[in-house]
């Protein structure tokens, strides 16, 4: 048969739309979980944080992140009398193998764990300029690894910290929320791993999730509420001097 | 009649307009993938792909399910609270085959020390211990059995 041009404009977007179906991929794959019936963030109750690093060590066991970069980490703040706007942070390797005895026992000395905060105005999912990155329905923010470009704008954007380019990939990473694991009906690796409690996931859309008792029985907080990120990690006991 | 008189080359303009385009939209076709937009600006799949890697981490139900021994143990213990991988480490290849895959021996001398060396910023009310100088040298399981850490003689003495 003879290919005319007709032929070939007629045949093209007859193949387009066979090839879309291929692209399709898999579909969704746990058939129990609903996206529209959770919401997520986490409670952190400072004063039960004992700075051991089992959470550190439980991230990157579970989610393969590679070493001297963290999705979560834990800092060590020193804060001398009144001298709030200044304190002294140390995080020896992300505290991953613990804290040495503090330098100086006086004054206040306390542990702050931190990781992405699932923000629901997030400002790293604004700037992406691929649609790479995104907050999904159940309120975690995710990067997909086969449309991040590597261009850093998100790791400058986030407020706190909380991105990293995998060296390996060269694409955006950051905690996930275990999203692999909150999907099916577990709790994150650093919740499981967490000896004192201090880290609790919660499903704010769940009524029956103790977080709604917590919030009502504490004085909470988020960090840098000023940024207006809508941040879903709950700190029981932040001092004013955490940044 | 006459404005169009040399409008040839404008309609000819126009198809190579409209050729582009159909080029552009059959292009898209194939580029963009079937589940972007699914949800938002960004490839429905994703989040299906995200939640298919594989967990590490058993979880605590799934160890209590066989180790129930243990369970009893710990349930009055000042640990029954601490779940079984925050010091025996991701299992759960083990809780998927349990025959093949053994855990490792534990060594106190490291794995008490990482909650209970004493540190400033720990809370005054964690248990807390200088490890130089509270068993002269002794390992921590001489004494204290980590499900149930309190030591028998003097939980009896306190009664």
């Amino acid at each position: 048969m003879n290919l005319t041009r007709r032929h070939l404009l007629l045949l093209l977007p007859a193949a387009g739309a066979a090839w879309k179906y291929v692209l399709a991929g898999t579909p969704e794959s746990s058939p129990n979980y609903k996206l529209t019936e959770h919401w997520w963030g986490m409670l952190i109750d400072l004063t039960k944080c004992i700075g051991c690093g089992n959470c550190v060590r439980a991230c990157q066991a579970e989610n393969e992140v590679p070493d001297g970069y963290f999705r979560t980490w834990v800092e060590r703040y020193h804060v001398t009398d009144y001298d709030i706007e200044n304190p002294q942070v140390d995080s020896p390797d992300g505290g991953k193998h613990g804290f040495p005895a503090a330098k100086d026992a006086s004054g206040k000395n306390f542990f702050v764990p931190k990781l992405c905060n699932h923000c629901a105005e997030s400002p790293c999912t604004q700037v992406c300029p691929v649609g790479a990155t995104f907050v999904s329905p159940d309120g975690v923010v995710l990067v997909d690894k086969q449309y991040c470009l590597g261009c850093r704008y998100c790791v400058q954007a986030c407020p706190y910290g909380c991105r990293f380019i995998n060296p390996k990939t060269n694409t955006a990473e950051k905690c996930t929320l275990c999203y692999h694991r909150i999907t099916k009906g577990l709790t994150t690796a650093c919740c499981e791993s967490c000896p004192t409690g201090a880290r609790q996931l919660a499903d704010l859309k769940n009524p029956n999730d103790p977080i709604h008792a917590f919030l009502k029985t504490h004085s909470v907080q988020v960090l840098k509420p000023y940024m207006a990120t809508h941040a879903k990690v709950f700190y029981n006991g932040l001092d004013g001097s955490v940044r | 009649m006459n404005a169009f008189k040399d409008a040839g080359h404008l309609f000819r303009l126009v198809g190579v307009f409209l050729a582009g385009i159909l080029l552009f939209l059959v292009l898209r076709g194939f580029l963009v993938p079937k589940s972007f937009g699914q949800y938002g600006h960004y490839r429905g799949n994703a989040l299906a792909e995200i939640a298919a890697r594989p967990v590490n981490f058993a979880g605590h139900e799934t160890c209590e399910g066989c180790h129930t021994d243990v369970l009893e143990k710990k349930k009055d213990g000042k640990h029954a609270r601490v779940n079984c991988e925050a010091c025996h480490g991701p299992l759960a290849r083990h809780a998927d085959d349990p025959a093949s895959v053994t855990p490792e021996k534990l060594d106190t001398a490291v794995l008490c020390v990482r909650c209970h060396e004493a540190n400033a910023a720990k809370p005054k009310s964690f248990p807390q211990v200088v490890s130089a100088d509270h068993s002269n040298g002794l390992a921590c399981d001489t004494c204290h059995q980590p499900h149930s850490p309190v030591i028998a003689a003097v939980a009896e003495g306190a009664k």
